[in-house]
């Protein structure tokens, strides 16, 4: 004791400065990233930009069959995620006990989670592309995010399903419902907000990765139309022509662009979350 | 006979832990009957037994047979959901569903298969008006029922049960969570429901045994220590543990 | 009973559902192994992994600079990432005032949200000229590729951290109060090691994260095959290597991508066996986004 210089209350305070820097720092370094990227973007992006072709590889022209190739891909993945994941994330959380076979589906699910991006890539190259015989297309694409937006919507959902409270079970069995009937009319209402969001970060992690598709979907310019077209991304769009330098200002545009996405994506569904548990509880 | 139910030499297991013991009780119909005892005296589980809720948990195990309307309910031919039909259940807690006032009424008449909207709303509308809460909620039955206060959750978990037209209605200390006056609206509610409904109800509250029920049985351990009208029990029980229960020198 | 038969198909439907996940996973451990092992066994699995040299042309196929990379850049941003996250894990669940929170939670979930390829074009406009102008060199660096990442891997450190040090029970901290301990020494006495499993998990996950990474890394980090001798000097990633070479690789050269993406696997997999072994169950996903 003898022995402290600084006392336990100036301590205190300057431990609290670093806090408050800490989180400060945290939104200064988002609002230069966006400001940024929005400043020199948003002067890019007009009607003319969003909904033309890309005129020499993407010099000048705008961003059309991108926007369109991200959609494609997105949809593509989450029509083949959100069942898979939101079915896993029932069965786990509702029918299965703590059996062994549980635990390596859930270890599966981890693993599946933590792989990098570029391997999902390389597998979709290996499986996709070349085994299955569907080419450099939407379809390769879209399936490869699919099995990247798995783990993610599979563990929102999960924990969403059991935080659900045990009693609302009890009183709908006790009620002589079905498991089943239980489980789609209460667990599942109840937990929506948690599964809507697992659904939308799925979604916002297939909008937004370059990496497994760099391999899977092709580079075309063109808007893709059959699931079999080879397409190009925004994501992908926007590593192209900034790494070939094609075009530093259409560059700028493509990345206001997938901010604006994201912006709207993350303000759209908090609001959405926060108006749906206040309805739920009544308030 | 005049009797609903009939538990006959019934032992309950979870892992090796006996927790309810040579467990013999006769229970009448449209009667209430309520089952005393301190925490961890196998009440509930007890209760728990008679709409196979305890099916739920992994490690339950049980012997003995537990007959309604002269059927053993454990019978491996017999249908839960039929049976949980016909034995409800309201809970320690109240536990509407976070849906509206009415979807939670209607809940249990959807589920088994009821859809006209005359018909529904006509039901739902007798139920809560037998559960006494009608008049509080007829103007808001599209809100959340989670808005409502704890007392009329619990009367509208009534309302739920008896939706489904059962035969018993189990209460698990209904009103441990609840304030007085709410209380005494639930306990008038038993009253009124006894004529038609077979119930049995777990409480924690001597006065409440006395004010709501028939019959009595005192559980200790995992056993029935006795059982009989409730006058009997409480004014001259025959065993020693009885009598230091009710008069509160233990548990 | 028509009831039951439903309820038993529609039981069996999940389970498959539930399966898809061990059945992707088994597919992908196959056919990346199937494409990759041949490059191993051919150039030798100890020459594959240790190997200085990496040149496909000469048929010399050394991972170890790569390897080397991946690290030095993870543990770089990792150096910057993990103390401001924990800083800021702590004053979003003890400090912060709510006002705030309303505006740091989004701000991190936003984080979370901005694609890689985004994070990667503005380091390269941005950050790689100040580098250059303040470091000399061309600005492409292990320090710049740690910088990006370190804003990249904040938003997990940062959401699962929180989440650990919020689930510590309330008692502890009143307690601590209550004997007169200030707010800091009650969050580094009493807070803090009670979440410490958590916040060991947020920053493996970081580390998972930052490893896997590919394209932001391409972008900034020079992709020069070679080990560091400094922090100012280009490296390659094990991740960028496959992403660079794939589009014009045959033969055993797309053999030995897909080998490097087996060592990438086995990284991943070393990094999950240990977040499994803290047995930290995390109840966040938003913010944190994936892994």
């Amino acid at each position: 004791m003898a022995f402290r210089i600084i006392s336990p209350k100036n301590v205190q305070m300057i431990m609290k400065a670093i806090f408050w820097a800490a989180g400060i720092t945290t939104i200064v370094i988002l609002l230069i990233i966006i400001g940024y990227v929005l400043f020199k973007g948003l002067p890019v992006i007009n009607l003319d930009f969003l909904f033309s072709e890309p005129i020499d590889s993407g010099r000048s022209g705008g961003i059309f069959p991108m926007i369109i190739s991200s959609a494609y891909v997105t949809l593509i993945a989450l029509l083949v995620a959100a069942p898979l994941g939101v079915g896993a994330a029932v069965y786990l959380a509702e029918y299965s006990g703590e059996t062994t076979a549980v635990k390596i589906i859930r270890f599966g699910a981890e693993t599946l989670a933590s792989i990098p991006s570029i391997v999902f890539g390389l597998f979709g190259l290996a499986f996709f592309v070349i085994y299955l015989g569907m080419g450099w297309s939407v379809l390769s694409g879209g399936l490869t995010l699919a099995l990247m937006a798995l783990p993610t919507i599979l563990a929102a959902s999960e924990v969403s399903i059991e935080s659900v409270n045990k009693s609302y079970s009890e009183g709908s069995l006790a009620l002589g419902a079905t498991k089943w009937q239980t489980v789609y009319q209460v667990v599942i209402p109840a937990a929506l907000p948690g599964i809507t969001t697992g659904v939308i970060l799925g979604m916002a992690r297939a909008i937004a990765e370059a990496a497994a598709i760099l391999y899977t979907v092709g580079a075309a310019l063109a808007i893709p139309i059959s699931l079999l077209d080879p397409a190009r991304p925004l994501p992908l769009h926007l590593y192209i022509i900034a790494t070939e330098g094609i075009s530093m200002e259409n560059a700028y545009g493509t990345a206001a662009v997938l901010v604006i996405l994201i912006l709207v994506i993350t303000i759209t569904t908090n609001t959405l979350l926060d108006r749906y548990t206040k309805k739920m509880m009544g308030r | 006979m005049e009797y609903r139910i009939e538990v006959e030499n019934l032992n309950v297991y979870f892992d090796e832990l006996r927790v309810l013991k040579d467990v013999n009780i006769k229970i009448r119909k449209n009667i209430v009957t309520a089952l005393i005892g301190p925490s961890g005296c196998g009440k509930s589980t007890f209760i728990r037994i008679l709409n196979r809720m305890n099916d739920l948990i992994d490690t339950f195990r049980m012997d003995g047979g537990v007959l309604l309307d002269g059927e053993d309910i454990y019978d491996p031919k017999v249908d839960v959901v039929d049976l949980r039909k016909r034995v409800g259940m309201v809970f320690q807690k109240p536990n509407p569903f976070p849906k509206s006032v009415f979807d939670n009424v209607a809940y249990g008449l959807r589920v088994h298969g009821l859809t006209d909207k005359d018909a529904l709303g006509e039901r739902v509308e007798e139920s809560l008006k037998a559960a006494a809460l009608w008049d509080e909620v007829k103007d808001k039955l599209d809100k959340s029922a989670l808005g409502l206060s704890g007392g009329q959750q619990q009367r509208l978990c009534i309302a739920r049960t008896i939706a489904v037209e059962p035969e018993v209605i189990l209460m698990d200390e209904p009103c441990s969570a609840l304030d007085p006056i709410s209380t005494t609206k639930i306990e008038d509610l038993i009253h009124k429901l006894k004529k038609e409904y077979t119930i049995i109800i777990v409480t924690h509250n001597m006065q409440q045994a006395t004010r709501v029920s028939k019959y009595t049985a005192f559980f200790l351990h995992g056993e029935i220590i006795e059982s009989g009208t409730t006058d009997q029990i409480f004014v001259e029980p025959r065993d020693k543990r009885t009598e230091d229960y009710i008069t509160g020198r233990f548990g | 009973m028509t009831k039951s038969k439903n309820e038993f198909i529609i039981e069996k439907g999940l389970l498959i559902t539930a399966l898809s996940s061990i059945v992707i996973i088994a597919l992908i451990i196959i056919f990346i192994f199937i494409e990759g092992l041949p490059a191993m066994e051919s150039y030798g699995p100890i020459n594959f992994i240790f190997g200085l040299d990496w040149s496909p042309s000469d048929n010399q196929f050394g991972v170890f600079p790569m390897i080397i990379g991946s690290l030095g850049i993870t543990a770089l941003s990792l150096l910057m990432a993990v103390p401001l996250g924990l800083f800021c894990a702590m004053f979003l669940a003890e400090v912060a005032p709510n006002s705030m929170r309303k505006i740091l939670k989004p701000t991190i979930q936003t984080l979370a949200g901005i694609p890689s390829v985004v994070y990667g074009f503005f380091g390269l406009i941005i950050l790689v000229p100040i580098m250059r102008e303040q470091f000399g060199g061309t600005g492409f660096s292990m320090l710049t590729a740690s910088i990006i990442l370190t804003v990249m891997i904040l938003p997990i450190i940062i959401s699962v951290s929180e989440d650990a040090l919020r689930s510590v029970p309330h008692e502890y901290k009143e307690a601590s109060l209550a004997l007169g301990a200030t707010h800091w020494q009650t969050i580094k006495n009493v807070i803090f090691p009670a979440a410490i499993p958590g916040i060991i998990t947020s920053i493996i996950l970081g580390m998972g994260r930052a490893i896997g990474e590919t394209l932001a890394i391409i972008m900034v980090a020079g992709n020069v095959v070679q080990i560091p001798h400094s922090i100012f000097d280009p490296v390659r990633a094990l991740t960028s290597n496959i992403a660079i070479e794939m589009g014009y690789a045959t033969g055993i050269h797309y053999n030995a991508l897909f080998a490097t993406g087996i060592v990438l696997f086995l990284m991943i997999i070393i990094l999950l066996i240990f977040a499994n072994y803290l047995h930290y169950k995390k109840k966040v996903t938003i913010g944190g986004g994936y892994l």
